[in-house]
């Protein structure tokens, strides 16, 4: 029996809604949050800020601050700066950085080389090329294209050594040859340890257990020192064909064991249905198993590819002139003599840009095709 | 699909196998057009790539004087870079027709792995370099120093034995590469560096302040230093033998590539030195017997000089290396050098 | 009314060995097995060819010989007259430690980053995705070779160094040096102590444990054992009069003398080792812990179980079995990867077998075959033990 006049006040209007407290919007409450949110997590920014004031200033003022952009060797670039980076060197010798000892009137060859994987890579990479299928025909003869380039055919274009390839140019060779075998090697090897011909499965087992077991040093090891004994005598192949050879079937292991984590994640039935609908064992394969299993097993075979990448490195060790190679002829140079740490950051800055990108792209699938699956 | 490649592919190679298996290295060399001639990775003064790519120095120069003797063309010569690693295996593999670089004649090399030298082209021994501000006069001051080495080579194995037989303790530094070493060695990671005494030279040549770094008057070892080829072809390492030999005549007698021709000229007519004559082709069939012309060593001269004038330019007082011919020098100066006659 | 139907009788062709499902897969293994017999008898006969050819026999009796060279970093007796089996074992045995070494810090360094890199922190999470990142997508022989050169160029040498700690640790551009324990009389009873009081703990959790099931009564386990690590072993050490001392370095003319020399190589080659395989281990051990879904920690908070046994008993053990498979993989890439030891001229079997015994002997066959036997051995059992583990800590399914 309450009628409104009982009731002092009612508000008629709503009323503006107060900010949030300062503590808790703003720059002041987002550190809040991120940085102080308790005291763990203060001590832990402390120790952060405090690392970062230990190693940030004296990297920024090397790397910098203090560093030398040119001059004609390492000794003037010390007479400049004493202790700041000589990026000179990176300037004076970035040439053969890229192209190694390949000819200079030449290299217009290689580069159109680098700029034909590009173009061969966009239908591959970006699944809204138009024509795409055709297109990804075209890719698949740009091996050949790129060989004629840059090897040569001593028709149109003149031939080219295999010694004078060095640089990034012959990790892009051995990194790109690798990686485009090894995956068809690789998806027959899975599919060789999943058969069910006894034989087979322990030939594809044994062999994907014995690369997996050594290390790859020893394997470039067999290619430039043992593969004479094993081939009728007489008979020579180049060198970065064997290193190429090697480093294939050394990825191609690792490939192989991503996919059958590929395979094993199918659930049977998709196998069962193959079978139900007639399919034969390539038909099933082809277009049932293997496009799931591979969707399954990106990561893994994107960072199969990064490591093939990274570990082009090592054909330094057997006499090849890939970056790291390089590093010692400069170095021998009594002119850039005791500029190793500018030439090392300098080449795992350009394998980071590469490495990274490419982990990025994976990550960039992953979501594009687990996106696809929620529907 | 699968099935039918693999047979393919190995009747292709045993194809290969049949075809690829001949008589004699200097048939292979002369059927091949090239000689493919082993060499070091780059060492200063002996084998080193100039600014246009080619291969140059005092080991190079065997490689072209055998080319021009057998091909008749200095220039046709694939030279193969090898490692302390690699270079035996590709010799005996026939990766390479011969081996020149600096490789020390050894019993072992020579019985064990099946190869012969034909020679020495260089008489070196191992030394060691340490800065003067160390203070150390005498190699058997260096008890508990650290010592960096190239691996792969017999100056560890020198190294070790000194070391021993002197009853001092030492701390080896391997190094794979002589660029390393000499990074090591002047941020001072080690207190020695040793090497053949021509290597260190070398090193010490492009230091910033030479002066600062002296070389002990101690040589610990003998390393004659000669070009090899594979055991068994008599022939073909009768040519380089020869090839090499020819050379060192030349200097003994005078003979330069500028004056060769005329020397040949000369040869014959009374009163000249009939070695001369024989060895530049103009008398007698020497060339036949091993398979070459009477010109060959004419032509090996030609193109790259005598002994002394090989040694002059990449080795010699003139160069930054600046080495004293020393052992190096012919007989008839007090040196080594004594090639058998050319009879 | 029953009908039979026989198969149907065909005779056998030749062609059907092919086209029949049930003959197919035999032909095709039995063309296999041909061609993979041609191959290896190829191969095999290339390799006799060949050593002919040379003149070179296929023995491994140089094992025997001297080796006639010396290596720096020896864990057995070795010197320049031991024979090349002894040089190869001093290799093997570098080659362990610094894997043992790698696997224990690129732990250590691999959880702490990866459960901080799941942490609420912003700066924190940010600074280790840089460390994770940064290191998974450079090459490991960049970053040996990187940290090598940064020792060697910035480190001071010997006669310069200053010594840290009182004398204890020294950095110089030749290693590190740490003091060495030396042991007089008596110490053999403090050992003997020791494993006496770590037996006891062992019994005292297995007691504790049966009780605790039995009667539902926690006992103080953690209190107790460090009391029964620390209590007799000290009382030990001080009664026989403390026959543990320290050796610290000391510079004796070129060099420093006693103490533990850890010399560049193998210090830059375990720590880039480390860092690598640590950023793999972080990544691992963050998908690990993102696998186990948040309901789980929210039913032991019910449970009325604290954050540390949570994540102890609830946690760890579920994360576990996604984390260790990944993992023995890791730790295989790693003792792999010691291979490149030689890059900085650290002596392991690659350096060793594989790098100056192969060309001082020229025996490079004999020389990588054996190389290859010990690095398949090492992974094989490496793998075969970490897979033993796994099993164990395997859901248990009933």
């Amino acid at each position: 029996m309450s009628d409104k006049s009982s009731i002092a006040y009612v508000a008629t209007e709503e009323k503006p809604q107060r900010p949030a407290p300062a503590s808790t919007t703003g720059v002041l409450g987002w550190t809040k949050e991120n940085l102080f949110a308790t005291p763990l997590n203060t001590a832990l920014t402390i120790l952060s800020f405090l690392f970062l004031a230990w190693m940030l200033p004296g990297i920024v003022q090397w790397a910098v601050l203090d560093a030398v952009w040119t001059a004609d060797s390492y000794r003037s670039c010390l007479e400049i700066s004493n202790n700041g980076a000589c990026w000179a060197v990176v300037g004076a010798r970035f040439d053969q950085f890229i192209y190694g000892f390949y000819p200079h009137d030449l290299r217009w060859r290689a580069d159109l080389a680098f700029v034909l994987l590009c173009v061969a890579l966009v239908p591959l990479l970006w699944d809204k090329t138009p024509h795409r299928g055709k297109m990804m025909l075209l890719s698949l003869l740009y091996p050949f294209v790129a060989y004629m380039l840059i090897w040569g055919d001593g028709f149109i274009f003149s031939e080219v050594e295999s010694k004078k390839l060095g640089g990034f140019l012959l990790t892009m060779i051995i990194g790109v040859s690798g990686i485009a075998f090894s995956l068809p090697l690789g998806i027959l090897l899975a599919l060789g340890r999943n058969s069910d011909m006894p034989f087979i499965k322990s030939l594809c087992v044994g062999f994907i257990e014995f690369i997996r077991g050594v290390p790859l040093i020893t394997l470039l090891f067999v290619a430039s020192t043992l593969l004479s004994y094993f081939l009728p005598r007489g008979t020579n192949f180049d060198i970065i064909l064997r290193v190429v050879i090697m480093v294939t079937l050394f990825a191609s292991a690792y490939m192989a064991e991503v996919i059958r984590g590929g395979l094993a994640a199918l659930p049977r039935g998709q196998y069962e249905a193959a079978d139900a609908l007639g399919l034969d064992y390539w038909q099933s394969m082809r277009l049932i198993i293997l496009p799931q299993a591979l969707k399954i097993s990106i990561p893994g075979i994107v960072n199969t590819f990064i490591g093939l990448f990274k570990d082009t490195t090592l054909v330094s060790v057997i006499g090849l002139l890939d970056p790291l190679g390089l590093t010692q002829s400069v170095l021998a140079d009594s002119k850039w003599n005791g500029t190793v740490v500018e030439l090392y950051v300098f080449i795992a800055a350009i394998f980071f840009v590469f490495c990274f990108a490419m982990s990025r792209y994976s990550m960039y699938l992953e979501r594009k095709l687990s996106a696809g699956d929620r529907h | 699909m699968k099935r039918n490649f693999l047979p393919v592919a190995l009747g292709a190679a045993m194809a290969l196998t049949a075809g690829a298996a001949s008589a004699s290295t200097l048939e292979d060399v002369k059927a091949r057009g090239k000689l493919n001639c082993g060499v070091s990775t780059g060492l200063t003064g002996f084998s080193f790539t100039d600014d246009n790519g080619e291969w140059q120095g005092f080991d190079a120069s065997v490689c072209r004087a055998v080319a021009a003797a057998v091909l008749g063309d200095p220039n046709a010569v694939e030279f193969v870079s090898t490692t302390g690693k690699t270079r035996f295996t590709a010799l005996a593999s026939g990766e390479i027709d011969m081996l020149a670089r600096n490789t020390t004649w050894t019993f072992s090399r020579d019985a064990d792995l099946n190869f012969t030298f034909v020679g020495v082209n260089y008489y070196d021994g191992q030394g060691f370099m340490v800065p003067k501000a160390l203070g150390v006069e005498s190699a058997l001051q260096l008890d508990g120093a650290t010592v960096c080495i190239q691996t792969g080579t017999t100056t560890e194995l020198n190294l070790a034995d000194y070391f021993r037989k002197n009853n001092m303790s030492y701390e080896p530094v391997p190094i794979e590469t002589n660029a390393e070493a000499r990074q090591n060695y002047l941020a001072g990671a080690c207190d020695v560096y040793t090497t053949d005494a021509s290597g260190l030279a070398a090193s010490r040549a492009s230091f910033e302040n030479p002066a600062d770094h002296i070389v002990l008057p101690e040589i610990i070892s003998k390393e004659p230093l000669g070009p090899l080829v594979r055991q068994g072809d008599e022939e073909w390492s009768d040519i380089v033998r020869w090839v090499l030999n020819s050379l060192i005549i030349a200097e003994e007698k005078g003979i330069t590539a500028a004056n060769a021709d005329d020397q040949k000229a000369k040869s014959t007519e009374p009163g000249a030195d009939t070695e001369i004559a024989r060895l530049l082709g103009a008398e007698g069939e020497y060339g036949a017997m091993v398979g070459l012309d009477n010109d060959f060593a004419l032509r090996a001269i030609k193109s790259v000089g005598n002994y002394g004038e090989l040694f002059e330019e990449y080795l010699g007082e003139s160069t930054p290396i600046g080495l004293s011919r020393g052992l190096n020098a012919q007989w008839t100066d007090g040196g080594l050098l004594y090639a058998p006659p050319f009879r | 009314m029953s009908v039979t139907t026989l198969p149907p009788t065909e005779t056998f062709r030749i062609g059907m060995l092919w086209t029949d499902t049930r003959y197919r897969s035999s032909t095709i293994q039995v063309i296999a097995l041909f061609i993979v017999m041609l191959l290896g008898a190829f191969l095999i006969n290339n390799i006799i060819v060949n050593l002919a050819a040379q003149g070179q026999d296929f023995s491994f009796g140089f094992l025997t010989e001297p080796a006639y060279y010396d290596i720096n970093q020896r864990l057995i007796e070795y010197d320049s007259r031991s024979p090349h089996w002894k040089a190869a074992l001093v290799g093997i045995l570098n080659t362990l430690l610094v894997a043992v070494l790698g696997c224990i810090l690129a732990t250590v360094i691999g959880v702490v980053a990866g459960v901080l890199r799941l942490s609420k922190n912003w700066l924190v999470s940010r600074l280790l995705a840089v460390y994770v990142e940064g290191c998974r997508n450079v090459p490991v022989l960049m970053q040996i070779l990187l940290l090598y050169g940064i020792f060697i160029e910035i480190l001071p040498r010997p006669k310069a160094a200053t010594p840290m700690l009182d004398g204890a640790f020294v950095a110089t551009n030749r290693g590190f040096y740490i003091p060495s324990v030396i042991s007089h009389d008596g110490a053999g009873v403090v050992l003997a102590v020791l494993v006496a009081s770590v037996a006891g703990i062992i019994y005292f959790r297995r007691w504790a444990r049966a009780r605790q099931e039995r009667t539902g009564q926690i006992a103080p386990v953690m209190l107790v054992s460090l009391g029964l690590l620390i209590i007799p072993t000290t009382i030990a050490f001080f009664a026989m009069g403390s026959p543990f001392s320290l050796e610290y370095p000391e510079l004796k003319g070129f060099n420093y003398k006693g103490g533990i020399h850890m010399r560049n190589s193998l210090v830059a080659l375990w720590l880039a080792l480390s860092i690598y395989t640590g950023a793999f281990i972080a990544e691992i051990v963050r998908a690990g812990i993102q696998a186990i879904s948040k309901g789980q920690t929210e039913a032991a908070y019910a449970l009325g179980l604290r954050p540390n046994r949570t994540m102890r008993l609830i946690i760890l053990p579920q994360a576990l079995r996604i984390i260790i498979p990944p993992m023995i993989s890791n730790y295989l890439n790693l003792t792999k990867n010691s291979s490149l030891a030689i890059f900085v001229g650290y002596m392991d079997v690659t350096g060793t077998l594989g790098g100056i015994t192969l060309n001082q002997t020229g025996r490079a066959l004999e020389s990588i075959l054996l190389l290859m036997a010990f690095y398949l051995t090492a992974s094989l059992l490496i793998s075969a033990a970490m897979n033993k583990y796994n099993e164990s800590v395997k859901l248990k399914e009933r």
